[in-house]
């Protein structure tokens, strides 16, 4: 069992320290490898280099090489290398750089670590933690810029955690890597510069526990990682019309705390969801249903998804800004849904 | 090429290795003919003739030495010491087996043993293996993995991928190859060019050995010197032992196509690896018949007594679907 420590409250207003997204990702990091000696990490260019992203820098100069692997670069073995190591003792954070890459190691994934405790009778644990960039708005094109989350979170087994800001970056990720499960921890590469409020100790975020980023009366936002920014933009263009959208992010899209998306349902009895990935088959259609299921009566209008067209992620910036969900739209979406009640 | 040091095998050792392969042996014969009989549900995947393989390598392993094996993992499992009653028990999908009942035949595991499963996907054990080994230095242990894999199984990309790794990081690895002849149906001329898979690991600076894996000595003697050369941290190695499938790819029925001839089969079976280190451990006096016979007999009767267990043996209460999911 692992005993998650709850986030200490923000510091007062004003003395708060700020952090970008990828420096409270590598805090967290840091901080939990200083605690468990068990805890690595490898993966591509992730010591020497520090990382595409900047996730690791200045790790090898303190943990050195036995705990900061460079492997080249062969995803299959590098997360065969952390089940294995896994299974026996080890807390192995293995970075896939770009969550497209994840076709190339799915089995290892899906087929092993998912499965491994389960087909073990019980008699082993997989605490691995995989990270991995997602998301578009670089210009990076369709086999690095997909949100992939709703492949995982089909998989018994897995857990997938989806950071909206630096804190949430930090506190997931120390979370994934204190977790007796495979974790899948999406950073979003658009946000990967953003800046918010950190606290500097070490503290994790509950997984499966969805957070209420902004309370509201008349509409309900569900939005994954980075459209979390985006739904609370909308939540203040619509708040100057006099709607008042409550914001969920449920941080952990498996698990899925649907109970706080339900509860939130049933007040305010109109439900949007957001996210980066196509709508067909995404976790929209999965909240979409459970919520129908548990929320039925309640609700005004149908449960109303927002997520890409059906189609690659394209590479111009015009069309992929076209793509991408935004604040705009889901602002639209929101007016639509109270049109309808 | 490395090259093995011949020493004349201790009594012991012959001993040990003749016990392993007739447990694998009836082990695997007595499943088929329950397979045969309808009791068994899923696929089973016979490692009988393969014997000599399982036994060489295994005894030349400590207890915390950690394998990975494949679809026929049911020798591999045997040899490293899981226990027989807990294997048939998963074969008929019981409470009580090796996997609770959640695996069957082709995930079979004890990592009480060491033995970190058998697989269902070709050639997805051999990273494992690589992690194990990574987790015994990382934790300053001086032991070792080794990971059981088909000529088939160097088809796939995880295997050229964990070999490189394994190599880059110098890790305690044994990659043994068990060239059987075939990928499921198609023989080795089929699926590569090379006659001899353990030239693969010179693609990635590994040195390997190439024995007869009818001989259970020479396996044993190969996986000595290799084991003794990963515990020194030299590195990962590859065994090509030579082999040959009785049975079918799975299960024990005829053939719906003849792709191996009746000649090729016998020829292979003349040269049974139980009956070869029998000969030679009477002809060198390690052993008398009599003794060999009792082993036999012996291990029928463990046998026998296994399968009344798997038998009596309660079945999975459906309402712990979802047990081990997760951990916590």
């Amino acid at each position: 069992m692992t005993t998650i420590t709850e986030a200490p409250a923000a510091a007062p207003h004003g003395t708060a320290r700020t952090l970008t997204y990828v420096k409270a990702f590598n805090e967290g990091l840091a901080q939990a490898m200083r605690e468990d000696d068990s805890v690595f990490v490898a993966g591509e260019d992730v010591a020497g280099y520090g990382g595409v992203f900047r996730m690791f820098d200045n790790l090898l100069d303190e943990f050195g090489p036995r705990r900061m692997i460079d492997t080249p670069i062969s995803e299959a073995a590098l997360v065969g290398l952390g089940v294995g190591a896994a299974a026996r003792g080890l807390r192995p954070v293995v970075d896939l750089m770009f969550m497209d890459f994840i076709g190339v190691c799915l089995d290892q994934i899906v087929n092993q670590a998912a499965k491994m405790k389960y087909m073990f009778g019980g008699a082993v644990s997989v605490p691995l933690t995989i990270t991995t960039a997602s998301g578009a708005g670089l210009g990076a094109a369709a086999q690095h810029s997909q949100s992939l989350e709703a492949w995982l979170a089909h998989v018994p087994g897995l857990k997938v955690v989806m950071p909206c800001d630096a804190y949430t970056a930090k506190g997931l990720t120390v979370s994934a890597i204190r977790d007796d499960n495979p974790v899948v921890v999406m950073l979003n590469k658009v946000l990967l510069g953003s800046r918010s409020e950190v606290p500097e100790d070490i503290y994790g975020i509950p997984l499966g526990q969805a957070h209420t980023a902004r309370p509201g009366s008349d509409v309900t936002v569900i939005a994954l990682g980075r459209m979390v920014g985006e739904a609370l933009a909308a939540a203040d263009e619509l708040a100057a019309e006099g709607i008042e959208a409550e914001v969920i992010d449920p941080r952990t899209v498996q698990p899925l705390d649907t109970d706080t998306m339900i509860a939130s349902a049933r007040r305010t009895n109109r439900v949007l969801v957001v996210h980066e990935a196509v709508t067909f088959g995404g976790l929209g259609a999965e909240i979409a249903a459970q919520i129908q299921d548990a929320a039925f009566d309640h609700l005004d209008a149908p449960v109303l998804r927002i997520g890409a067209p059906f189609s690659p992620v394209p590479f111009s910036p015009v069309l992929e800004k076209a793509y991408v969900p935004d604040a705009a739209r889901i602002a639209q979406g929101c007016r639509r849904l109270l049109e309808r009640s | 090429m490395a090259h093995t040091t011949p020493q004349k095998p201790t009594a012991r050792v012959v001993r040990d290795l003749h016990e392993r392969m007739v447990r694998i042996r009836l082990f695997e014969t007595e499943a088929g003919k329950l397979m045969e009989a309808g009791k068994l549900p899923g696929f089973l995947h016979l490692y009988v003739g393969q014997e000599a393989v399982a036994a060489g390598v295994m005894t030349a392993l400590r207890d915390d030495d950690q394998i990975t094996s494949t679809h026929r993992g049911h020798g591999h499992a045997v040899a490293k010491g899981v226990g027989l009653k807990q294997m048939y028990a998963e074969l008929y999908g019981r409470v009580t087996g090796a996997c609770l009942g959640r695996g069957g035949s082709m995930h079979i595991n004890d990592v009480t043993r060491g033995m970190l499963g058998a697989n269902g996907i070709v050639g997805a054990g051999i990273p494992i293996a690589v992690g194990a080994a990574f987790a015994a230095r990382y934790q300053g242990e001086d032991s070792v993995a080794v990971t059981f894999f088909g000529d088939g199984a160097t088809n796939i990309g995880s295997f050229h991928e964990a070999a490189n790794l394994a190599a880059v990081l110098r890790l305690p690895v044994l990659f043994v190859c068990e060239n059987n002849g075939y990928a499921e149906f198609t023989p080795q001329s089929g699926h590569m060019l090379l006659a001899d898979v353990a030239d693969r690991a010179a693609a990635y600076g590994m040195p390997s050995v190439i024995v007869d894996g009818m001989d259970a000595v020479a396996v044993h003697e190969a996986a000595v010197a290799a084991v003794e050369r990963a515990r020194a941290g030299e590195g990962p190695m590859m065994i090509e032992a030579k082999t040959y499938r009785y049975f079918d790819h799975q299960g024990v029925k005829g053939l719906r196509h003849p792709y191996r001839s009746q000649q090729e089969v016998d020829e292979w079976k003349a040269r049974d690896p139980i009956d070869l280190l029998e000969a030679r451990a009477v002809a060198d006096g390690t052993a008398t018949r009599a003794e060999l016979d009792d082993v036999w007999r012996r291990t029928r009767e463990e046998i026998a007594e296994a399968i009344a267990y798997a038998e009596a043996s309660p079945l999975p209460d459906t309402a712990d679907l979802l047990l081990n999911v997760y951990s916590g």
